[in-house]
């Protein structure tokens, strides 16, 4: 009986490309080695490039003059100011948008999710059909739309749409009356931080009292009074120290108050109309997500109505809706970079956009750009971590 | 026995439980609430529907050559005839449109033929529409062969230009999908780390600085001298951006497959590749297709971004036309036009995508 040849003598190691651990490790320095290569060839090409064309590295020219306005800017900037300035002002353009556009697409999404599943026939149909129009449709089309075919439109000044006399909409963007605040404000919102403290204080107070005696007071409806209710008292006692500064028009154009630009409200609209689409299914499939035996046997337990939506639905919903929530609100504020398409002064637009093409500092720019909303991205995600972590099942 | 010869006369539901009287107050009017949502619907739709039917239908211009012939009471759909064309093919020479439309029908063809489940020979579809057709493609659309003239790629154009970059960026987007899905959850650590990285590298960043950085950093990236078509940088950056994503429907995926299959294959005595592609994958592959679909649906959508860096899609192309002196003021007619393209194809594909989900929603689940 002849030896197979592959039989080993008893003791001897195997040849190492048999070794499982070894050939992992071989694979991945063979790796490291290749992206190490690729990253060289590409470093090297780049700079032979740069020099080639006269372009220093670094961010030196942070501190230049910018030399160019942007038409929306929520802290000082001039065309005196410098790149690093402009960088902040489309940062700030950026996050407003974006947390505008969170607060609509929120609301819009939750109140069309519901109507969804309304035993009302039309107003579910209704929802529906806004759910696969906006959603089936690019976000651009729609920013496009709302900035050419419906802002771009309207009036000019002297026939502006008037809102009761106090707010105007015309071809140069919405106008908006202003709060002016007089002396004697600053105690309303040092209430306001009162009362949300107080209400804090009296929800912890009323669980601990509840868990030990039963009895409970309507604790959110007393927050809310005390919340609302209490700096209106204060602001009344006061004299309403607010005036507005109407906008009122002035030769070809109005003056005071607070102007929208409509690159603004036609990428707002857009972002909330669009996202709210997609928030709108992940509400609705949360609320589905919910067995109907939890509501059953909460009502089996004769709690009323309000505490079956508030105690077993509405916590059990939340822990599937708020993980697709977040990443939408993520897409939304990703989406907010198609402001360059319309001229809004976003970080793309007025970033790696006018300061790209002026500065030449193509490796820079794209890089702090992109850094921003990888920041954002990772502060998200390490929130919804968190957020799973807190409200996931804790099983057997 | 029957002592009561006279039986009642089977007589019909009363018509408040049946019937269409009876579904109105089960559906519209059933309590004081939901009548008022009711009417206010009502009101809503009868806000929507009445001008946008007068405005498309009604009042609308469809035959004619310039804008004289629109009386500019309606929609002017006489814009969107005359530059139909353009719509479709871009700048294609006119002479050279045949070879478009071949490459359209084989398209059409091939992913009739797949998307439909009973036509028989699918693999061998699918490996000619993987491997066989693109190349069939290109030399149509591109020419310089047989005799065929040259068409650069600039002056590909509208819808064409619109499901080519959506294909192209799909079909290059699954085999890197799969090898990041892999290595994300491979045990290897520095596999695995590459593979995080450069998935939520392209998932954090918005598509459009992908684009720029594809336009103006990819250039600098290769040696002086050799310079990249503007659409295939554009497809390098669309490819990679998808991928991240694929990555993550794919990991998905694997996840729902039972660990035992890979235990199981293992016992006997498979490598990993053939644990991979002989066990794991098939049956991952099958699940994953509505949440490829989904994917496919928002890069289609994506692709209108290519426009910034002045490639002329659909939605590009719509929008040069609108700033023609000759059309001035047609652009509700160009994005209608444009819009209702778009949520053709998007709508079809997600619900072919929910028929997969329902007929799909077999044996995993237990």
């Amino acid at each position: 009986m002849s030896v197979s040849p592959n039989t080993r003598p008893v003791g001897q190691k195997p040849p190492f490309w048999r070794d499982r651990a070894k050939r992992a490790l071989i694979f991945q320095l063979l790796l490291v080695a290749a992206v190490a290569a690729f990253l060289l060839y590409i470093v090297g090409n780049t700079q032979d490039n740069l020099s080639a064309r006269g372009i220093t590295t670094g961010f030196g020219f942070l501190g230049n003059t910018a030399g160019f306005g942007i038409v929306q800017s929520l802290i000082d900037y001039s065309s005196q100011s410098t790149y690093g300035r402009t960088f902040l002002v489309g940062l700030l353009n950026t996050l407003l948008v974006g947390g505008l556009g969170v607060v609509a697409a929120t609301f819009i999404g939750f109140i069309v999710g519901i109507a969804r599943l309304s035993p009302n026939w039309l107003l579910a149909r209704l929802a529906t059909a806004y759910i696969e129009t906006f959603r089936n449709i690019p976000l651009l089309l729609q920013i496009f739309f709302w900035y050419y075919a419906v802002l771009r439109t309207l009036p000019s000044a002297r026939d502006s749409l008037a809102f009761g006399e106090v707010i105007f909409l015309n071809v140069r963007g919405l106008y908006l009356p202003e709060p002016l605040f007089e002396s004697g404000f600053g105690l309303i919102p040092a209430t306001f931080i009162v009362a949300i403290i107080a209400s804090i204080a009296l929800v912890i107070w009323n669980r601990r009292r509840h868990e030990a005696t039963g009895k409970r007071l309507p604790a959110y409806w007393i927050s809310f009074a005390l919340i609302f209710g209490l700096p209106l008292l204060v602001m009344f006692a006061t004299g309403v120290p607010i005036t507005w500064d109407v906008p009122e028009l002035r030769g070809f154009n109005f003056r005071g108050g607070i102007t929208v630009i409509p690159e603004f409200l036609a990428l707002w609209l857009a972002l909330s109309i669009y996202t709210a689409s997609f928030i709108a299914e992940i509400v609705r499939s949360g609320i589905q997500a919910i067995s109907h035996g939890q509501t059953e046997a909460a009502q089996a337990l004769s709690l009323p109505r309000n505490l079956v939506l508030r105690l077993v639905v509405i916590p059990q919903a939340l822990r599937v809706i708020i993980p697709p929530l977040t990443s939408q609100y993520l897409n939304l504020i990703k989406n907010s970079s198609l402001a360059t398409a319309i001229g809004y002064p976003d970080l793309v637009s007025v970033f790696a956009g006018t300061t790209l093409n002026q500065t030449g500092q193509a490796i820079e720019v794209i890089a702090m750009t992109m850094a921003v909303y990888l920041t954002i991205s990772l502060l998200v995600s390490m929130f919804m971590n968190w957020f799973n972590a807190r409200v996931a099942l804790v099983e057997r | 026995m029957i002592h009561n010869q006279t039986i009642i006369e089977q007589r019909p539901a009363p018509s408040s439980s049946v019937g269409p009287v009876a579904w109105l107050r089960g559906n519209l009017f059933n309590g004081p609430i939901n009548t008022i949502f009711t009417l206010i619907g009502l009101y809503i739709l009868y806000l929507l529907v009445v001008p946008t039917v007068q405005w498309a239908f009604i009042n609308a211009n469809w035959v004619g050559t310039t804008r004289d012939d629109c009386s500019r009471e309606g929609a002017c759909w006489v814009f969107v005839n005359a530059r139909f064309t353009q719509f479709i093919y871009g700048l294609y020479p006119r002479t050279e449109i045949w070879r478009a439309n071949i490459v359209f029908a084989g398209f059409f063809t091939l992913i009739a033929w797949l998307a439909i489940p009973r036509l028989p020979f699918k693999r061998w579809v699918a490996v000619f529409a993987l491997v066989g057709f693109p190349v069939v493609a290109y030399v149509l659309l591109h020419g310089g062969y047989f005799d065929l003239p040259r068409v650069p790629t600039h002056r590909w154009g509208g819808l064409m230009l619109t499901l080519l970059l959506a294909t192209v960026g799909m079909v290059g987007a699954l085999p890197i999908g799969i090898v990041l899905a892999l290595g994300r959850r491979s045990n290897m650590p520095i596999v695995k780390s590459f593979c995080v990285v450069f998935i939520e590298f392209w998932r954090g960043v918005p598509l459009i600085t992908v684009l720029f950085m594809a336009s103006v950093m990819l250039p600098l990236f290769l040696p002086s001298g050799i310079s990249v078509d503007r659409l295939v940088r554009a497809l390098i950056g669309l490819t990679l951006f998808q991928s991240a994503y694929m990555a993550e429907v794919i990991r998905g995926g694997l996840q729902a497959i039972p660990k035992g299959q890979e235990e199981a294959a293992a016992a006997l005595g498979m490598t990993y590749w053939k644990r991979m592609g002989l066990i794991v994958l098939p049956q991952a592959l099958k699940m994953m297709i509505p949440g490829i679909v989904n994917t496919f649906i928002s890069l289609f959508k994506d692709t209108t971004l290519v426009m910034i860096i002045g490639l002329f899609d659909l939605l590009g192309i719509v929008q040069a036309a609108l700033s023609d002196s000759r059309w001035l003021g047609f652009s509700l007619e160009g994005y209608v036009f444009a819009a209702f393209m778009f949520w053709i194809f998007c709508f079809s594909m997600s619900r072919y995508s929910q028929y997969l989900e329902r007929k799909l929603h077999t044996g995993h689940k237990r």
